[in-house]
């Protein structure tokens, strides 16, 4: 089996040709080793950070995943953070420990 | 008020600026328009920002807060927000804040305001004008800062990268995005943007396609689309209607340089001309980040401000390098533009940053003054939405300098 991949892990987008033998991974066209641990995790469990807002006192704030999840958990990830009501949110403070079981926090990001 | 160097615009060009500028020694006075430093940076909440200035991925906000702690940390950098320039003159910076109407006198400026996005009007979109037409960023901040929806069924217009996050963000929001609409044969925006925007989400992007016509009174009830010629003519046999509440734009950034003085434009970036120091014609006068030309990521913005601050700051205090004999840069075969637009004759290393204007494969970019030879680079593949570096030797250069694909 082989597939095309374009790796997320950094903005450079490289192209990735992942090839399944026998149980065995191997991937070429990654830049860097990240790309390796990518193109394994999106053939297993694909994963990303999720960033959304969640909502304040006076309106709301950007928030995000302290670690990348897994994708088909995005938007039950995205709802547990829209029933939250914030009276106050700081920078770099914990609003969901071990969202959904996934290990990621998710915390307050907005520059304020 | 007198400093030595002004900033103008917070954002990550100006707080990279003001930081460097500070680290010569120089007097910084940084002013912003906005009530927070941070500019754009603080409603663009995706990741994937600071990989290559921090080490470390983060989200806009909070490649921001770092910026703006070490800004606020430099007690040789005044920080004036809420704060608007209205001219810029002689070396004059007058600007309307809480005190009212001021004046700066300074002995150099950087132009750092980014850019403003391309909006219904620019395009020509034909149509009606009902409510429901906003631009990616526009819809951005809505959703991102003010915590409010902009439509329920979306389709975008250009495959920008604000676009294509607008499309995740609106989805994951509840919306549905019904489909991307982009005119050229490639995106301008980056690839794992599209991988992770819009096949993540099976949202279509449709190629050589545009909008015809936007349809509604006051609202905006659908569209009319369909594909293009190779002169982005409407082939009107391919007309289609889709119906949507929502059009949003992502069709390009155009430098903001309206407030600036009359220094030399580039027509192809729309920013001023400048030489290797960030300087435009008016050698007090330097340039850097969106204003000078649209960058695809933030670290390249704050890597670039980083050289033009210190520049700025080298010049007040009397110690950039002599000017020897310019250079001329110019784009050559299959290249849109070369930054900078000239260099000093002399020694070493220098980076130019370029633009392709296709798609280009397996093909190599030459830096040439007359049949010498100052640096190659191999391109795998490139596209025009990717802005590329390219390390050329100035030693050997002695006139004209043509940056071209062979």
């Amino acid at each position: 089996m082989e597939k095309h991949l374009i790796c997320i892990m950094c903005p450079m987008g490289c192209n990735l040709t992942v090839k399944e033998e026998n149980g065995e991974i191997s991937v070429t066209g990654n830049g860097c080793n990240r790309g390796v641990v990518f193109a394994k995790e999106e053939l297993t469990c694909p994963k990303r950070i999720v960033t959304t807002s969640v909502k304040t006192k006076n309106g709301v704030k950007a928030c995000k995943t302290t670690a990348p999840i897994p994708k088909n958990l995005m938007f039950d990830c995205v709802k547990e953070i829209e029933k939250l009501r914030l009276k106050d949110a700081k920078f770099g403070q914990i609003i969901i420990k071990n969202v959904l079981g996934t290990g990621a926090d998710v915390i307050v990001t907005a520059n304020e | 008020m007198v400093t030595d160097v002004v900033v103008i615009g917070g954002g990550p060009a100006g707080m990279s600026a003001a930081l460097s500028a500070s680290r010569t020694g120089a007097k910084v006075t940084l002013v912003e328009r906005d009530e927070v430093l941070g500019g754009i940076l603080n409603q663009c909440i995706h990741n994937g920002f600071g990989l290559h200035f921090f080490h470390e991925e983060l989200t806009g906000p909070e490649f921001a807060y770092r910026f703006r702690k070490m800004v606020e940390g430099d007690k040789n950098i005044k920080v004036l927000t809420s704060t608007l320039v209205t001219k810029i003159e002689d070396k004059k910076v007058e600007f309307m804040g809480k005190n009212g109407v001021q004046e700066i006198a300074a002995k150099a400026v950087v132009l750092a305001m980014g850019c403003r996005e391309r909006t219904a009007g620019n395009i020509s979109l034909c149509g009606t004008r009902p409510a429901g037409i906003v631009t990616a960023g526009v819809a951005q901040k809505m959703v991102n800062i003010d915590g409010k929806m902009v439509g329920k069924d979306i389709v975008i217009l250009g495959s920008g990268d604000i676009g294509l996050i607008m499309a995740r963000r609106l989805t994951l929001e509840g919306a549905k995005v019904h489909a991307v609409f982009e005119i050229n044969s490639t995106s301008s925006g980056l690839r794992r943007n599209i991988m992770q925007c819009l096949e993540d989400f099976d949202i279509p992007l449709f190629f050589n396609t545009t909008i015809f016509e936007v349809v509604g009174k006051d609202r905006v009830e659908g569209v009319f689309y369909g594909q293009v010629d190779e002169n982005f003519r409407p082939i009107e046999s391919t007309r289609k209607f889709l119906k949507c509440d929502t059009v949003v734009l992502s069709v390009g950034l155009v430098p903001e340089m309206y407030i600036a003085p009359n220094a030399t434009i580039c027509k192809t970036t729309g920013g001023a001309v400048v030489n290797e120091f960030y300087q435009t014609d008016k050698e007090w006068l330097f340039s850097c980040g969106n204003i000078l030309h649209v960058h695809d990521l933030v670290d390249n913005v704050a890597i670039e401000a980083e050289q033009a601050g210190e520049f700025a700051g080298l010049f007040t205090l009397g110690k950039l390098p002599e000017h020897s004999k310019t250079l001329f840069v110019q784009a050559g075969e299959g290249v849109s533009y070369v930054l900078p637009y000239s260099l000093f004759e002399g020694q070493g290393k220098v980076t130019l940053k370029l633009r392709l204007k296709e798609k280009v494969v397996r093909k190599t970019l030459v830096a040439k003054c007359g049949a010498n030879i100052l640096g190659k680079k191999f391109i795998l593949a490139g596209v025009p939405g990717e802005m590329m570096s390219f390390e050329i030797e100035k030693n050997g250069a002695t006139d004209k300098i043509v940056v071209g694909i062979e």
